[in-house]
């Protein structure tokens, strides 16, 4: 069976198993592996995409209901608040193990595209589905409030 | 350093990390085959210079996040003065001779060692390097090279310049010194500074390649099953709807449980998730936790092997003014770092190749050879980033590797394999932190002072029936179980500790801080009590008990940052901890709350770290705060629970539960401008965390936190 999207701007096909979770198709047959498998039931967002600008969890997200929408991975967040949130996070080191920041980043760009000045409740609530096990925290909050700001050399 | 046949066989084999085009001021982890490939200049297995004018230093440490590239290249930089901008890191192959931790005699990466261990041998590589270079500009210019001078990557004599590309060959044709001189800490330009770090980049934009991103051609996703409780083994499996799954392309027995092999990972775990086992659980494990806490219980009551003693205890506590006694529970923890555990292995000819995020590269590398019948010169290791470890990436058992190898034999061999576990096999797959009992009696006299302390710990061994037994057990006593409370770090001159080993199938492992993530809590909590019997303030009380100077400077410090005895916000109250692992000494303060649901809200942590010479302060606070979120988040929330019949009751995110960014306090961090030799900070952050919160939290409550995690409520 075949299922069409747009992915980073461009329209591809998966033919498969249309149950296939996004997550897989992305990782094992698209070739984009910035999405990252962490649990596989939506608790981690380790594999948060945007689906439409919204955030979204890749791993129980079956690549049927996608057909026809676009969705943004790590690799093609483009833009000015994309670019200053990578930048943000690159200027203050936030990243210790690395293995969750493309979901921390996806989820970050989508707040800040939504809330561009966001309290300190709003990134709470906004992050509070990407785990960390490395706690870099206080960090990322960091990060998107300077992003925010513009604060980013 | 090295004879140059080893150095020709390390040019040939390095191994390269990451990918990422250079920016200004920034070392980057480098491309593969691109820039800086080709270099002539390699005085030692650390550091080499090509003719583009870059500087490769060669990382023998994993990379799961706690900095070492960043901090190994900074000390050999530092030394060379580079230009941190024309630095790259690359991961170092698996070879002992070159790469062995001085500290285990092998390649590894633990016990907070990397900078305390790499501190002479990375600045002496660098200050080798420089030397040269600056013996090749001399003979160049005719100048003595005391009229050279080198500054970030030049090297200049008078009018004359030469970048170290452009000397990379001369200095090839040199020997390198006997005994390079190295800088004094005033001449330092990276060292001590928030150098960036060389893979913050790749690790913000999704590029950072990890194990679980590597793909071979015609490689095999496999997933495994394993038994539902510890001990236990297959005994008869149905595949029919495994393999009816599309894309799943076998299923085999292995002596770890049942491995189903797919086209891509999902097909292997649905695959999984149809696979029909009888298992065979006679050996089993089939105690629940809470049989396991009685049985551990039971021993601690006992006084157990002795592990250390100071006066008579026993004496001293029968004519104490008065003694209190407590009992402390520790659960079971699974490491759960983000990417779990995986592998690719592949036979290219008779040359085995492995892709994996390797704690101890060789040994691990080595285990995956002989079960494959390979000799360990055909084997190669591609190091890759981890995400992730805390302690996990590595066994005393080699079990990883070895499943690894099993899942890839029983495939026959014939394509790659690349052998992934679901959180589900990383929660329920064992080796833990395990659980332990503490059994505290402690006394105190007329004037309030702590004349008594009698202290037992009974738990499991991860070192016993291991190769490591030798090392880590002595008299019945595992060091491991019982660091952090043979010294308590306090004067009390009556003092014993006895342990016991508490036997069971369960698997268990070093956990981010070892024997520190408990003993820290039982001595820092209960002497806390101790204290509060007499009305003592908590840190003046501890400062009139230490003699160590650097524990009393980490102690001051954080106290001064807290404005501790100052105003405190109303429903709050503070705890303090001070403790010492890995020889670095940490000291925190906790302010907490109640929150809504019944649990610590803890709103502010600080913390004062005296580490040595702390060579990048950027990264040591990075670790003080993830050690803080990493201990506070088990500390209150998680728990693997052995229900009855021994199966383990948490399976994913959903019920162990992880701290989340709403639950993360604002950290504070003072790093002590320190210069005594450096020693590590991936783990000491975490020991004093949990019980600066439970001293907070019984100053507010009145409640002691006797058995963790918090959220148990079931506290005295």
């Amino acid at each position: 069976m075949t299922t069409v999207f747009s992915l980073n701007e461009q329209p591809v096909r998966f033919e498969g198993d249309p149950d296939t979770p996004l997550l897989w198709v992305l990782r094992d047959h698209l070739g984009l592996t910035g999405t990252k498998y962490g649990c596989g039931v939506a608790q981690c967002g380790a594999c948060t995409v945007h689906l439409d600008g919204k955030t979204r969890r890749s791993c129980v997200t079956p690549v049927a209901t996608v057909a026809g929408r676009n969705i943004t991975t790590i690799e093609g967040l483009k833009g000015d608040t994309a670019e200053a949130v990578k930048a943000a996070w690159v200027a203050i080191d936030v990243p210790q193990c690395g293995f969750c920041q493309s979901g921390q980043v996806m989820s970050a760009v989508a707040l800040l595209n939504e809330v561009p000045r966001p309290s300190d409740d709003d990134i709470d609530h906004a992050m509070a589905g990407n785990i960390c096990r490395c706690a870099t925290y206080v960090r990322i909050r960091q990060a998107i409030k300077n992003a925010a700001k513009g604060d980013v050399a | 350093m090295n004879a140059p046949a080893s150095r020709r066989a390390f040019l040939k084999s390095g191994l390269v990390l990451g990918v990422m085009l250079p920016m200004g001021g920034r070392a980057l982890a480098r491309a593969p085959g691109a820039e800086g490939a080709a270099a002539p200049f390699a005085p030692n297995a650390f550091v080499r210079v090509s003719p583009d004018n870059l500087v490769t230093i060669v990382i023998k440490n994993i990379e799961f996040g706690q900095g070492p590239a960043t901090g190994l290249a900074t000390l050999a930089a530092d030394e060379m003065d580079a230009d941190w901008g024309q630095v790259r890191v690359e991961m170092a192959p698996a070879n002992d001779k070159l790469y062995a931790n001085p500290a285990f005699g092998t390649m590894g990466t633990g016990g907070s060692t990397a900078i305390k261990t790499a501190y002479m041998q990375m600045r002496t590589a660098g200050a080798s390097a420089r030397a040269m270079l600056v013996q090749a500009a001399a003979k160049r210019w005719s100048v003595p090279a005391s009229a050279v001078t080198v500054s970030k990557g030049m090297v200049t004599s008078g009018t004359r310049k030469a970048s170290f590309g452009e000397l990379a060959e001369d200095a090839a044709r040199l020997t390198p010194p006997e005994q390079p001189v190295l800088k004094t800490p005033d001449q330092w330009t990276l060292i001590g500074t928030d150098v960036p770090k060389v893979d913050s980049a790749i690790k913000s934009d999704g590029s950072a390649m990890f194990t679980m991103d590597i793909s071979r051609p015609g490689m095999v996703h496999s997933a495994i099953l394993h038994p539902p409780a510890f001990g236990g083994k297959v005994k008869h499996v149905v595949d029919t709807a495994a393999l009816a799954v599309p894309g799943v392309l076998a299923v085999k027995q292995v002596p770890q449980g049942v491995a189903v092999y797919a086209k891509d990972g999902f097909a292997a775990m649905r695959g999984r998730a149809a696979l029909e086992v009888d298992w065979d659980l006679t050996a089993a494990e089939t105690r629940s936790s809470d049989q396991l806490f009685a049985v551990c219980a039971r021993a601690a009551a006992q006084p157990g092997a002795e592990a250390a003693r100071t006066g008579d205890a026993a004496a001293a506590m029968a004519g104490a003014t008065r003694t209190i006694e407590a009992s402390y529970y520790f659960p079971y923890l699974a490491h759960a770092p983000m990417e779990p555990l995986d592998a690719v292995v592949e036979m290219q000819g008779d040359a085995l190749h492995v892709w994996m995020g390797a704690q101890m590269q060789s040994a691990q590398l080595h285990t995956i050879a002989k079960m494959l019948g390979v000799p360990p010169e055909k084997a190669v290791l591609h190091q890759q980033y981890a995400g992730g470890s805390f302690g996990r990436r590595v066994e005393p058992t080699m079990a990883f590797p070895a499943e690894a190898a099993a899942v890839f034999k029983a495939y026959g061999g014939k394509a790659p394999v690349k052998h992934v576990w679901s959180r589900e096999n990383d929660l329920t797959g064992g080796y833990y932190r395990p659980i332990m009992v503490h059994r505290l009696k402690g006394g105190i006299d007329a004037a309030g002072n702590i004349v008594a302390w009698d202290q037992v710990i009974a738990g499991q061994s991860f070192a016993k029936g291991t190769g490591f037994e030798s090392q880590m057990i002595q008299n019945g006593v595992d060091h491991t179980m019982v660091e952090g409370a043979t010294e308590t770090g306090y004067t009390i001159p009556n003092h014993r500790l006895g342990a016991h080993i508490i036997d069971s199938p369960v698997t268990t492992l070093w956990w981010r801080s070892v024997g520190s993530t408990h003993t820290a809590y039982a001595v820092e909590t209960f002497l806390d009590e101790l204290l509060a019997l007499s009305g003592k303030d908590p840190v003046a009380a501890r400062l009139a008990m230490i003699e160590d100077e650097r524990r009393t400077g980490v102690l001051k410090r954080v106290a001064e940052m807290a404005d501790w005895g100052g105003k405190v916000p109303k429903g709050r109250a503070r705890g303090v901890a001070v403790h010492k692992s890995f020889d670095t000494y940490v000291a925190q303060i906790a302010e907490v709350s109640r929150g809504a649901d019944g649990l610590p809200r803890v709103h502010r942590m600080w913390c004062a770290v005296d580490c040595g010479v702390p060579v990048n302060p950027n990264i040591i606070r990075a670790q003080m705060e993830g050690g803080i979120g990493y201990a506070l988040g088990h500390a209150l929330y998680a728990e693997l629970v052995l229900g009855e019949g021994g199966e383990v009751m948490q399976k994913n995110f959903d019920t162990y539960r992880s701290l989340r960014i709403n639950e993360m306090p604002e950290v504070e961090v003072a790093v002590i401008d320190s210069r005594a030799d450096p020693t590590g900070v991936g783990e000491p952050g975490v020991p004093p965390a949990a019980p600066a919160v439970a001293n907070a939290w019984r100053a507010l409550t009145g409640k002691s936190v006797r058995r963790l995690p918090f959220i148990h409520g079931d506290n005295a």
